[in-house]
């Protein structure tokens, strides 16, 4: 098939598929997934085949495979918007398309298809169980299948759609599109249980939380626009004349170039899609949704979108940079980057809740990758997208698993726990191995364990690209959050998996369907061979063995840009130290915790503890000052002040003023005259009464006497003029 | 026949409603049925001979298409002039879409159906006949004649404030016909000539003028022409602050009224500052257009904070008009200042698609608040609760126009708000980024609504008491959602004819 055909089919077949389903196939639950599965697969078989020519073609990045469409008319010439693959496409079209069709085939066992409908489910609530009578009497509770399954298989197929079109487009604009529309798809899918008030809130928060992001995105993109004339990738962001004036134009804001202001104003899209600080808060309320959901947003797609933005502007934000001293945007990035990464470790080293950890460990890692972008390590950032999209979203489905198990174990128990507290688990390796061993893959990738698995090698390579970038404070912000990554990690797989269980429920646990179980070991595999893509030359032994493919491939979009590898082993004894240290401490601190135990870091973290646990009290803050103000602003200011009070209160006052006007022509005029007559004396006196009546009904009335006040006005105006002008015949 | 249909186009699309509406006169009052669905088929030609035009009209032929001329005022030498550009030509079709589907909307009205059909009909009369005029005392004409349908329609078949919200619609834009009379007039006695094509031509550049006016200077006499004509288009639009009529008047009016007063009346104001203002004072335009752009971001920021402080369901989509139509005259204010250079041709571009597309999206809200009205019997948002879970498809169809009118990308208003930007962006840099603050809270507004009606725990009082959408319901709204997703996903149709109408008129 040809390249047009190809690309366009990646992200229709699952808008087709959400067509399909919403218009025609949602009665039925079997074939509405089977429509959707077939809608990714598509689009998946599409996108390897596509990524198979991209590392075959010979020097990728200077002939891109690309094709534009006329869009939109602006003056005389076009605004177009079209497909582009490159290698950062191709590499992010890979692991999309992977941990797409992965989390689509686990939602149908996450979402119990098979299972009889619940007893009292209703739409918009979480199923709640079904009884099943068994033959020789008696009952027993079983998990009960999703009321608006086909819904949520709708809804992913437009979320994979608006993934697909925002990885395959050439263009700001059009990634913009698909940005938003996954937008509305994470608030449509975080709010899908939109019965419960703590998902309604979650869903709203996270659309106008991202949402403040993307103003300033659009605002960015409409700058580019202006400035250059294009948005396409290529012609906007890879001509070294552009980005050179725009290096050089002052923006007048803040001492910015031109460069650095649009570069900034793009990035803070990121902020918000990518949950850094200090639009951060949406992404862990956001656990309110469904788990594929939270994989789907929280690791393969939409959050990576916010990255894959910013290395897309790279060029951009580093414009001006000579490989010395970072430009103002880049130190932006460093900062926020490396300052979410380490400030949303603290938080999820307390957190009890399985999905929160695994939330804020985003977030951090997520920051990970726009300190390396920060410190103009292009590459590095890349390759952790990737390494990252496959164990996180291995983690999160691996803990849906978990979940579902401890679900199945609290309908079995009828305890009154929360089944995703994880000190209410423990001991569930031998329940559900295989969720075990892949999410002990999953975490140690996460936590960087050495040389086995992919999180490692994409690690070290930031820690490396910071240290030979000369950037020490980043560098050790850096080493310390992975520090405690490993920690967390290792308390979270300590308490969960190892022990002995803490509930009845741990105790009734079992494992969960091979429909949810395969995908578990195919993100596995990745999670460990992902890293091998990109082993650095220098590496000591390993180095050279397997080509360092990921650099030469990616490394090659990017032209003539300095790409610092540290000579010294300081950084790979630092990755070392932080992975392998934090992995034990979390095991030594948490292998004892018992049943009803607090948590063994509230006592020596004391007042710390509680501040992590709290979240800093950043949504308490931004309730104060900044929601209860808008509110007050809308309701209050806007509406009752200004509207109501002053202009309304203008516009009345001009009925009265007119209504006294009438008053006074009736009362001096009019009476006078015609009560001078004799029949119309009765007859006026009476209408004047009425009239009178009517005006001390309401002021509603008043406003008919200017009314003809005016239209006296107009006429007689009109008579004057048409007498000075001699025209009147 | 073809002939005369092609050479009277624009009078027939013009003048059929008024037709249907003197042959509904001759029916009982009584055969409501009859009436109905007399009325429904009868704009429904209109809207088959707009698809005509659209079909015939050549987006790169001269500026105005199907011209009728005849003596109409000699006297004064006004003319029936009739004409369509781009822009009035996309005007004229929202108009007689919206007109059938908002009939139909009004199947449900019980009380006075033959006054109702006869004032509706006669309404797109004139609406209609402001966006053919070329002639400007024609203009005035049908812009008056417009006016007192909506007034009776609010007073006769509104809700509880009625009285209120008409007279206060009336007086409003009584106060703004005044000026429109006043420049109207000004403009034909000093040139002699109510022909719009010629006063295009010399008014501009006027110097000595045909007729002495009280022996005021022509810059003064330019001046207050100029002025009368904003106040009097700033009023209709709204701009910012003269729109404190527009909260009162959607919410007062029938359901069908509120369709047609968002979707059609607020873009008369608009239509005429692009038809009049910009082409006929085009050096006052430039001059005060920082001052338009300044009230057009307060009417963006303001109008979306009066939008998300409401509880009312009406209430809060008519104040989301202000906040739209901001944007159209931010576009204008635009393209007043930067005249033909390619920011002002996309934010002019981006203002008229914005007014087509408000004119969607706009109806389609006032009509979804009416369909939960007719059921529940209040707008209260916090009566509501977990609707969804009763009304899947009519709360699909909510979030649906809801996401159009937020700017959601794929569906329309993205589109127009984006042309806007892009183009006020180099011209008004400090307006633009300051309405941004107004498009955040679009999306607070949105989500609030949907937050209150469809989502949270059910309220159980409207279990058994609330039915889903039906299939009338659904013929309403389904043309205005497929035209949202057509132009949020393909454009270029409908702003190619526009693009080519702005790039004749600068």
């Amino acid at each position: 098939m040809t390249f047009e055909t190809l690309v366009w089919l990646i992200p229709l077949a699952p808008l087709v598929a959400f067509g399909l389903i919403v218009l025609f196939t949602h009665p039925r639950r079997g074939l509405s997934h089977w429509t959707a599965l077939v809608g990714a697969g598509v689009s998946f078989l599409a996108s390897m085949i596509l990524f198979v020519r991209a590392i075959t073609t010979e020097g990728l990045a200077e002939n891109p495979m690309q094709v534009a469409l006329n869009w939109l008319p602006t003056g005389n010439t076009w605004l177009k918007i079209g497909a582009l693959i490159d290698p950062v496409s191709a590499v992010t079209l890979f692991f999309v398309a992977w941990t797409v069709l992965m989390i689509f085939i686990y939602s149908v066992g996450y979402h119990n298809f098979g299972q009889p409908v619940g007893d009292h489910d209703q739409p918009g609530l979480p199923p709640h169980g079904a009884t099943l009578r068994e033959k020789k009497g008696g009952s027993r509770r079983v998990p009960s299948v999703e009321p608006m399954y086909s819904r949520f298989f709708a809804l992913i197929s437009l979320f994979a759609f608006a993934m697909f079109f925002l990885v395959i487009s050439d263009n700001l604009l059009s990634l913009y599109i698909g940005w938003e529309i996954m937008g509305f798809c994470s608030y449509m899918l975080i709010g899908f249980w939109y019965g419960k008030k703590s998902a309604r809130d979650a869903a709203v928060k996270a659309f106008l939380t991202t949402r403040v992001g993307d103003v300033f995105m659009l605002l960015g993109i409409v700058g580019l626009y202006s400035a250059t004339g294009t948005l396409n990738y290529r012609a906007a962001l890879g001509d070294p004349a552009v980005l050179e004036r725009l290096a050089t134009t002052d923006s007048g804001v803040l001492g910015l170039s031109l460069a650095g202001l649009l570069g900034i104003l793009l990035f803070i899209g990121t902020i918000g899609k990518s949950a850094q600080f200090p639009l951060h808060i949406w992404l862990p309320d956001a656990m309110e949704g469904p788990t594929p959901v939270s994989a789907m947003i929280h690791a393969a797609t939409m959050v990576s979108a916010g990255v894959y933005l910013s290395i897309r502007i790279f060029p951009l934000v580093s414009a001006g940079w000579d490989g010395g001293t970072l430009t103002q945007a880049m130190q932006v990035m460093a900062f926020i980057g490396a300052f979410t990464a380490l400030f949303s470790a603290t938080i999820a080293l307390v957190q009890p809740d399985i999905k929160r950890v695994l939330a804020y460990s985003t977030i951090s890692q997520l920051g990970y990758m726009i300190a390396a972008l920060g410190v103009g390590a292009y590459v590095a950032a890349t390759f952790h997208l990737v390494t990252h999209a496959f164990f996180k979203a291995l983690l999160f489905l691996g803990s849906g698993s978990v979940i579902h198990g401890m679900e199945h174990g609290v309908l079995h128990s009828r305890e009154e726990i929360d089944p995703q507290n994880m000190f209410h688990m423990g001991g569930l390796r031998k329940k559900m191995p295989f969720t075990f061993w892949t999410f002990l893959i999953g975490g140690f990738a996460l936590s960087g364990f050495p040389l086995v698995t992919a999180g490692f090698w994409s690690k070290d390579e930031i820690l490396s690209g910071a240290f030979g970038g000369g950037n020490l404070a980043v560098f050790i912000t850096l080493a310390l959050a992975a520090l405690l990554t490993a920690f967390y990690t290792m308390r979270q797989i300590t308490l969960t998996f190892l022990g002995e269980p803490r509930s009845k429920a741990a105790e009734h646990a079992h494992e969960s369907r091979p429909v949810m179980i395969v995908p578990l070991i195919v993100l596995a595999f990745f999670a460990v061979t992902a890293g091998w893509a990109g082993i650095p030359q220098k590496f000591p032994l390993l180095g050279g063995i397997i080509p360092n493919w990921f650099d030469e491939f990616v490394g090659s979009t990017l032209r003539g840009e300095a790409l610092h590898t540290a000579e010294s082993y300081l950084p790979l004894i630092t990755s070392l130290v932080v992975s392998l240290g934090g992995l034990y401490l979390g095991w030594r601190v948490y292998r004892g915790v018992q049943k009803g135990h607090p948590d063994p870091l509230e006592k020596p973290l004391g007042f710390l503890y509680r501040v992590f646990y709290y979240k800093y009290g950043i949504d308490e803050l931004y309730q104060a000052v900044l929601v209860k103000p808008a509110v007050w602003l809308a309701e209050v200011f806007t509406y009752r002040i200004l509207d109501r009070l002053i202009l309304d209160g203008i516009v009345d006052g001009i009925g009265k003023g007119a209504v006294w006007l009438g008053m006074v022509v009736r009362n001096y005029f009019d009476k006078p005259v015609v009560n001078g007559g004799g029949d119309g004396l009765s007859r006026g006196v009476r209408r004047s009464s009425e009239v009178l009546r009517l005006l001390q009904n309401g002021r509603v009335q008043y406003y008919m006497v200017l009314t003809l006040t005016m239209v006296v006005l107009a006429g007689a105006l009109i008579t004057v003029l048409f007498i000075q002008s001699g025209r009147l015949p | 026949m073809m002939e005369f249909l092609t050479a009277h186009l624009l009078t027939l699309i013009l003048f059929l409603p008024t037709v249907a509406a003197l042959v509904l006169l001759f029916l009982p009052s009584t055969a409501v049925r009859a009436l109905r669905w007399t009325a429904l088929v009868t704009s429904l030609i209109p809207l088959g001979l707009s698809l005509l035009l659209w079909q015939r009209f050549n987006p790169g032929g001269e500026l105005f298409q199907f011209v009728e001329r005849a003596a109409w005022y000699p006297a004064i030498h006004s003319d029936y002039h009739l004409g369509v550009d781009g822009i009035a030509l996309t005007m004229v079709i929202l108009t007689t879409l919206l007109t059938p589907l908002a009939i139909l909307a009004s199947f449900n009205v019980q009380q006075g159906v033959k006054a109702y059909m006869i004032l509706f009909l006669l309404l797109e009369t004139g609406m209609l006949g402001v966006f053919m005029s070329l002639d400007l005392l024609l203009f005035f004409v049908f812009w008056e004649v417009g006016l007192v349908p909506m007034y009776f329609l609010i007073h006769q078949w509104g809700g509880e404030k009625r009285h209120y919200a008409s007279l206060k619609f009336i007086l409003f834009t009584m106060g703004g016909s005044l000026g429109l009379l006043l420049a109207t007039q000004m403009i034909g006695v000093v040139t002699g000539t109510y022909d719009l094509p010629r006063l295009l031509q010399i008014w501009p550049g006027l110097t000595t003028p045909e007729n002495n006016l009280f022996g005021l200077p022509l810059a003064t006499v330019k001046t207050i022409a100029f002025w009368a004509f904003v106040i009097a288009f700033a009023v209709k639009v709204p701009v910012w602050p003269f729109h404190t009529w527009l909260p009162d008047a959607h919410t007062e009016a029938p359901t069908a009224g509120s369709m047609i007063l968002a979707g059609v009346l607020l873009k008369l104001g608009a239509f005429g500052f692009i038809r009049l203002v910009l082409p006929l004072f085009p050096v006052e335009s430039q001059l005060y257009a920082g001052w338009l752009a300044a009230l057009a971001c307060l009417a963006i920021i303001l109008g979306g904070l009066g939008a998300f402080g409401q509880d009312d369901f009406k209430r809060l989509v008519a104040y989301s008009s202000i906040n739209h139509m901001g944007f159209v005259v931010l576009g204008i204010a635009t393209a007043a200042l930067a005249g033909a250079s390619l920011d002002g041709t996309i934010a002019l571009n981006g203002a008229v698609l914005q007014m087509f597309n408000h004119g969607l999206y706009s109806a389609g809200m006032f009509f979804l608040v009416g369909v939960i009205y007719d059921r529940a019997h209040t707008r209260d948002l916090n009566a509501f609760g977990g609707l969804y879970a009763l009304l899947p498809v009519y709360g699909s169809i909510l979030i649906f126009v809801s996401m159009a009118s937020l700017g959601l990308p794929g569906l329309n208003g993205f589109v127009s708000e984006f042309m806007v930007v892009r183009g006020a962006w180099p011209v008004f840099t400090l307006a633009t980024a300051l309405s941004m603050i107004g498009l955040f809270f679009t999306g607070a507004y949105t989500l609030k609504a949907l937050w209150k009606v469809l989502h949270g725990p059910l309220n159980q009082n409207w279990k058994g008491h609330i039915s889903e959408i039906n299939g009338r319901e659904l013929v309403v709204i389904a043309p205005l959602m497929v035209l949202m997703l057509v132009i949020g996903f393909w454009p270029a149709w409908i702003v190619d004819v526009i693009n080519r109408a702005v790039g004749l008129w600068f």
